[in-house]
C-alpha cells in the first residue's frame, strides 16, 4: 500500500474542483451535485459546502444509486439497493454535477446517465471525480478531475473517506506497491 | 442525528447482503433479515415507480410465467405490472382454455414451460403445496403466489410493508427503512381457517416483531393453532381495543363445504368491522383487506372506504413488493 493523496491533498483537491465548478458555470445557478454511492455522496456534500460558502448560496446535494443499470447484474448475486435522494425541484432544466471517487472503466457513469434520464431532462450534466485512473473501456471523460493516476489494471486504488473509513487518504495496491 | 444514522446504511452495504433462496415458497423460506431486505428494496421501487418514467432495464432478457390455475385479478395483475416494468416478458397463462382442460398434469406442464425458457414461474393453484411441488421439478425460480389454504407469501410481505410504512410515518423514520415491527398489535380477524393470507401474516408478522391476535370464531379456527405464536380471541369488540392494525379477511364462501356459522347475518354482527366497532380501538387502528372484499360481510362498506383504510393502497404496495421480490430472485448472476 502506498499513500499517493493526504488528507490535506484531497481536501485542496475538492476546493480546486469547487472553484472550477463555479467558474466552469459562470456562478452556482441552477447547480445540482447528485453523488454516486458510496463514497460519492459523501464527497458530494463536501463539494456542495465548498460552493456554499464561495458563492454565498447553498447548491443542492442528492445522491443517486445506479445499482439496477449497471451491465454486470447478471455476474453476481443481486445487490442491495441503497436509497436515491434528489432534491425537491427535480433535475429537470438542473445543471447537473455528478460526483464519484474512481473513475476508471466508465462503466458506473454510463449506468448514472441511464438513471438520470428516468427522473427528468438536465440541461446538462457533468462529471466530478477525486481520481482518474484511465483505462476507459467507453467514451466517458471526466470534467473535474482530483488527480490523474496513471495506473495498470493490476493495481488497486483504494478511496477512504473520513464519514465512512474514519479516514480521508488515497492508496494504490498491487503488482509492483 | 440524521448524518449518523445515514452513515450506518453505508456501513451496512460493506456486510454480506442477506442473498434469498432460489425460490419463495413460504414465509419459512426467509429470515428475518431476508425479510427486511426485501421490505427495505421495496421501498427503494417504491419510489421510482413514482418517476415519470417507470421502466427499469434490470430484467431485461428474463422471462417470467404468470401460472394461474386459479381465478385472481389484483395478484396476477400485480406480478405482470411488477415484472414488465423490471423490462422481463411476461406470459400469462390461465388454466382456462389451455391444454389443461384435455387433462395435461402440472408437472408436464411446467416442463412444457422450462421448455420455452422461463427465468421464474409464478404459481397459484387450489392445492396446498403445489409450489413445492413445482419447485423439484423446474430449473428456474418458482414464487408461490397462493397454493390452497396454505401460503401467500407476497401478500404478507405487501401487508407488513404497507404496516410498517405508515406506522413510521416520520420523515426522520424514513418510512421505516431498516426497521422491523416491534411493539406492534395486530389483530387478524375472520375466516382463518380457509386463509392463506392468514397463515402467511403470522409467521411473517411474528419473525418481525409483531404481536399478533387471531378473532374469529372456533369453527374458522384451524386445528393446532395453539402451537402457532399467537393469542387467540373470540370477542372482537375486546380486541380491538389495543390493536394498531385490524386485517380483515375475506370469508371464502367458495371454499367452505359445510355450515361453519349459523348466518351469514351472525358472522357479520359478531365478527365484521364497521364504525360502531372500529371506534372502540383507542389506537384508531388501521384496516387491512386483502381483497376482494365482501361489503356487508366482514367489513362495512363505510370501513372500507374510510381513511384509516389501506385497501387500496395495499394494491399499490403489492407492485413494488413483487418487483423487490423478483429483483432479489431474478436480479443477479443465474444460480
Amino acid at each position: 500500500m502506498k499513500a499517493v493523496l493526504s488528507s490535506a491533498d484531497i481536501s485542496r483537491a475538492l476546493t480546486r474542483i469547487s472553484h472550477e465548478i463555479i467558474e466552469k458555470n459562470r456562478g452556482s445557478e441552477d447547480i445540482l451535485l447528485l453523488g454516486i454511492p458510496t463514497r460519492g455522496v459523501h464527497l458530494a456534500e463536501r463539494i456542495a459546502r465548498e460552493i456554499g460558502v464561495i458563492a454565498g448560496q447553498p447548491v443542492p446535494v442528492g445522491t443517486l444509486d445506479i445499482t439496477l443499470h449497471r451491465d454486470d447484474l447478471r455476474s453476481k448475486p443481486p445487490r442491495a439497493l441503497t436509497p436515491t435522494k434528489i432534491p425537491s425541484g427535480g433535475i429537470d432544466g438542473k445543471r447537473v454535477v455528478l460526483v464519484d471517487d474512481v473513475l476508471y472503466s466508465g462503466r458506473t457513469i454510463r449506468a448514472a446517465l441511464d438513471a438520470l434520464g428516468e427522473i427528468g431532462r438536465p440541461a446538462l450534466v457533468q462529471l466530478a471525480v477525486l481520481i482518474d485512473r484511465g483505462h476507459r473501456e467507453l467514451p466517458i471523460r471526466a470534467d473535474y478531475v482530483g488527480k490523474n493516476l496513471p495506473t495498470s489494471h493490476e493495481e488497486i486504488v483504494k478511496v477512504s473517506i473520513h464519514e465512512v473509513d474514519g479516514e480521508d487518504q488515497v492508496q494504490i495496491a498491487g503488482s509492483h506497491a | 442525528m440524521a448524518k449518523i444514522r445515514f452513515r450506518s446504511r453505508d456501513l451496512m452495504r460493506d456486510v454480506v447482503t442477506p442473498v434469498l433462496k432460489r425460490h419463495l415458497l413460504s414465509i419459512d423460506d426467509l429470515t428475518r433479515e431476508q425479510a427486511i431486505l426485501i421490505l427495505d428494496t421495496a421501498d427503494e421501487l417504491a419510489r421510482i415507480s413514482d418517476a415519470p418514467i417507470k421502466k427499469l432495464p434490470t430484467l431485461r432478457g428474463r422471462t417470467v410465467v404468470n401460472l394461474f390455475y386459479e381465478d385472481s385479478t389484483r395478484t396476477r395483475i400485480s406480478f405482470e405490472a411488477a415484472a414488465k416494468r423490471l423490462s422481463a416478458d411476461v406470459i400469462n397463462f390461465s388454466a382456462k382454455g389451455s391444454s389443461v382442460s384435455k387433462g395435461e398434469s402440472l408437472k408436464d406442464t411446467a416442463l412444457t414451460l422450462q421448455a420455452m425458457g422461463a427465468d421464474a414461474v409464478i404459481l397459484r393453484h387450489s392445492a396446498s403445496g403445489a409450489a413445492h411441488r413445482l419447485a423439484e421439478w423446474t430449473k428456474g425460480s418458482v414464487i408461490n403466489a397462493g397454493d390452497g389454504t396454505h401460503e401467500h407469501p407476497t401478500q404478507a410481505l405487501l401487508d407488513a410493508f404497507t404496516i410498517r410504512k405508515h406506522l413510521n410515518k416520520n420523515p426522520e423514520q424514513n418510512g421505516g427503512v431498516g426497521a422491523d415491527l416491534t411493539g406492534v398489535n395486530v389483530a387478524i380477524v375472520g375466516d382463518i381457517l380457509h386463509s392463506r393470507v392468514a397463515r402467511s401474516n403470522v409467521l411473517l408478522l411474528s419473525r418481525l416483531g409483531a404481536k399478533v391476535t387471531l378473532v374469529a370464531p372456533p369453527t374458522l379456527l384451524p386445528v393446532g393453532v395453539s402451537d402457532w405464536p399467537v393469542s387467540i380471541s373470540y370477542d372482537f369488540n375486546e380486541a380491538i381495543g389495543e390493536c394498531d392494525v385490524v386485517m380483515m379477511l375475506r370469508l371464502q364462501l367458495e371454499r367452505m363445504k359445510s355450515a361453519f356459522f349459523p348466518s351469514a347475518r351472525e358472522y357479520s354482527r359478531l365478527f365484521g368491522l364497521d364504525m360502531e366497532r372500529l371506534a372502540k380501538g383507542k389506537k384508531s387502528p388501521l384496516i387491512l383487506h386483502p381483497g376482494p372484499i365482501n361489503r356487508g360481510l366482514e367489513i362495512s362498506a363505510e370501513c372500507a372506504d374510510s381513511a384509516d383504510s389501506l385497501i387500496l393502497e395495499q394494491v399499490t404496495n403489492g407492485v413494488s413488493i413483487r418487483m423487490a421480490v423478483l429483483y432479489l430472485l431474478l436480479g443477479g448472476a443465474d444460480s
